[in-house]
């Protein structure tokens, strides 16, 4: 019998481009292949994605396995998950890396349950020790632990937080072989994606400037002020939950466990008192500056730079500054 | 045959109380009253409503300590018509895989259903796996963060999911089971005289035992896991050392901060 080895990437392909999780897994993959001395494969499920399989080899890939269909052109959790059970069970990999996007983390479940091995969620490192055994880092409790986790069945699978890795382009790489496989799907899953409800307008995991209010906003016109400095720094404006369950703004801009997990290089807390739920979402942000009124609020616990003060004071001050610069270099 | 909800809902601590000790790395469930999960709640709600549309009955199902009675009861006060606790030794320390695979032997157990309605995720163990994974037992498709239930008749349900990049509406066969996000419904608070109900309603208990027939028990509890945590870190919180500014100098010196940084 074959012996598990090979390191698998779900390549996770959605609407006619790459989610950028993939290269960032690829990159990863890449890593943990030369410490295990073994193949990194991609695995690509998609309708006309023959031709995109090579952009993966830039990250790593040495072989790619496509698996091309009309019938996979939206995610069917069905089908997408008997593909890769049958391709896994064939293969026998020692680690199989998903994004913990939406549809990964809907996905990699299935899978896992379906080869009956172990499955960490939503990891923010993957290593290996001096034994060979791989570990799989992750935040749970909220983001009040940091959890090391070993698996004993194999393959080790595990879905990866975005943006904690680095993707990065391989000169090394480049070429490989790409492996069209025939389709053979089911004929019924119970599930018809029927269409596109609404795109999402912003997409605030892909941040770099984050602008975030919260409860320290006496009104809702007063957003305003918040958009104005989030545009003048290039960013989007960030919400805590209150403010989107008063239906001041919508879910897209909550940060925290129930919203958006961001890593901005930037992130500016405006009146956030720092709870547990919204730390979860942005405590790996670069560079962390908080505004608030209170100088024991647990927001300063995370932040590099902490102002004191009533933001109502300080936002507008800030903005007339940053236009008083512009114009004069301007 | 009348339409059946199923509501997997566990007990978790109230994240904000409870304490870590950060030498051992344990985590003191004793230090903090537990409470439902609160994505739970929002999946019960989700499916009163659709009794309220449809008819039938829901019950309500947990894998945890004896304590756990406890969100079972509030679940029976919020619409909830029947309860089952599975809780057991054998059951304890189980990861996602074994939780999942427990939870389906028990609905295999109970029998006929026509809806499983989960949580997004748990606050404590925080995966969401447990959702697709008890699916995947089962047998049945599923669709994960549902944040809309647009229609639902005794044979399909229409919902809309929210996924990375948009909202999507899809169509679902019954049998299924879905996972719901916050944002579907704002759970009611139950009657006190619902609450009073519940107080003396029956709670099942079924232990490993009485899954004996249905599933394999060495698949149970930590014998079942093939996860282990075998070391807890604590995220720095407040050693990053933050600079605290104050007074008229501040913007001045956050300004220099964002140039400084290449944002200005
Ligand atoms: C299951 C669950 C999931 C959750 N998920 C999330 C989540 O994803 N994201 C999230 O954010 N929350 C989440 N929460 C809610 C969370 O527990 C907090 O209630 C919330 O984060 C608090 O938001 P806030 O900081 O805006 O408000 P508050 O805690 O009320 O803080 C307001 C802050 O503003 C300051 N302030 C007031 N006036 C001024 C002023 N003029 N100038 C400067 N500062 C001022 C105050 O000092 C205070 O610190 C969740 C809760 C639960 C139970
Ligand atoms: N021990 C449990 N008992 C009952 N339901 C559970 C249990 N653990 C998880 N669930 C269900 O699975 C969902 C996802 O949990 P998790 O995978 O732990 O994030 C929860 O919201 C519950 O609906």
């Amino acid at each position: 019998m074959r012996k598990h080895s090979d390191v698998v990437v779900f390549a996770e392909y959605h609407e006619d481009h790459f989610h950028p999780i993939t290269f960032e897994l690829l990159s990863k993959g890449r890593e943990i292949a030369d410490l295990l001395k073994t193949k990194l494969i991609g695995v690509l499920i998609g309708y006309n994605v023959k031709d995109k399989a090579s952009e993966l080899f830039h990250y790593g890939a040495q072989k790619v396995v496509v698996f091309d269909d009309k019938r996979l052109a939206l995610f069917d959790v069905i089908l997408y998950k008997h593909l890769l059970v049958n391709f896994l069970k064939k293969e026998k990999p020692e680690l199989v890396l998903m994004g913990a996007t939406r549809l990964g983390r809907s996905l990699a479940p299935r899978v896992a349950a379906a080869l009956n091995t172990g499955l960490t969620a939503d990891c923010i490192d993957i290593q290996v020790d001096a034994k060979g055994d791989i570990i799989q880092v992750r935040p749970a409790f909220t983001g009040n632990i940091i959890a090391y986790i070993k698996t004993r069945t194999r393959p080790v699978m595990a879905t990866v937080r975005y943006r904690v890795f680095k993707a990065k382009k391989l000169n090394r790489y480049g070429k490989g072989e790409i492996v069209v496989k025939s389709v053979r799907l089911p004929e019924n899953t119970g599930i018809k994606v029927l269409r596109k409800e609404r795109a999402k307008r912003i997409r605030i995991s892909d941040a770099e400037v984050i602008v975030a209010c919260g409860r320290g906003l006496k009104r809702r016109e007063d957003i305003e002020m918040i958009e104005e400095l989030a545009r003048l720094l290039g960013g989007i404006v960030g919400a805590s939950r209150p403010l989107v369950d008063e239906g001041w703004i919508s879910r897209d801009h909550q940060v925290g466990f129930s919203g958006n997990v961001v890593r901005p290089r930037l992130y500016i807390a405006c009146g956030i008192s720092g709870s547990p739920q919204h730390l979860a979402g942005m405590r790996n942000s670069k560079i962390i500056i908080a505004i608030n009124i209170d100088p024991s609020a647990p927001i300063f616990k995370v932040a590099d730079y902490g102002i004191v003060g009533d933001l109502y004071e300080i936002i507008p001050k800030l903005i007339e500054e940053i236009k008083r610069r512009r114009k004069t270099c301007g | 045959m009348e339409f059946h909800l199923i509501v997997p809902m566990k007990y978790v601590p109230d994240i904000e109380k409870v304490k870590f000790d950060t030498k051992t790395g344990r985590i003191d469930r004793s230090s903090a009253p537990g409470e439902t999960n609160p994505f739970d709640l929002n999946a019960l709600e989700t499916a009163v409503q659709i009794k309220e549309k449809l008819g039938g009955t829901i019950t309500v199902i947990s894998m945890g300590p004896p304590q756990a009675e406890f969100c079972l009861r509030d679940a029976l006060s919020r619409g909830a018509d029947r309860a089952i606790l599975l809780s057991d030794v054998k059951f304890a320390g189980a990861d996602t895989l074994a939780t999942s695979y427990t939870l389906a032997c028990a609905i295999k157990k109970i029998g006929y259903f026509d809806l499983i309605i989960c949580g997004e995720k748990t606050v404590d163990g925080d995966t969401g796996q447990v959702g697709p994974e008890l699916a995947e037992h089962l047998g049945i498709p599923h669709v994960a963060y549902v944040s809309e239930l647009r229609e639902v008749s005794k044979d399909k349900i229409f919902v809309v999911c929210d996924m990375e990049d948009a909202y999507y509406l899809v169509e679902v066969r019954l049998p299924a089971l879905i996972t719901v996000t916050k944002d579907i419904n704002t759970p009611r608070l139950p009657s006190l005289k619902a609450k009073l109900r519940a107080r003396k309603a029956e709670i099942e208990i079924w232990s490993a035992e009485d899954l004996s027939g249905i599933g394999d028990v060495s698949r149970f509890g930590i014998s079942g896991s093939p996860t282990s945590v075998y070391k807890v870190a604590f995220p720095e919180i407040g050693k990053k050392g933050c600079k605290i500014l104050k007074g008229e100098s501040a913007v001045e010196e956050i300004i220099g901060v964002l140039e400084k940084e290449g944002f200005l």
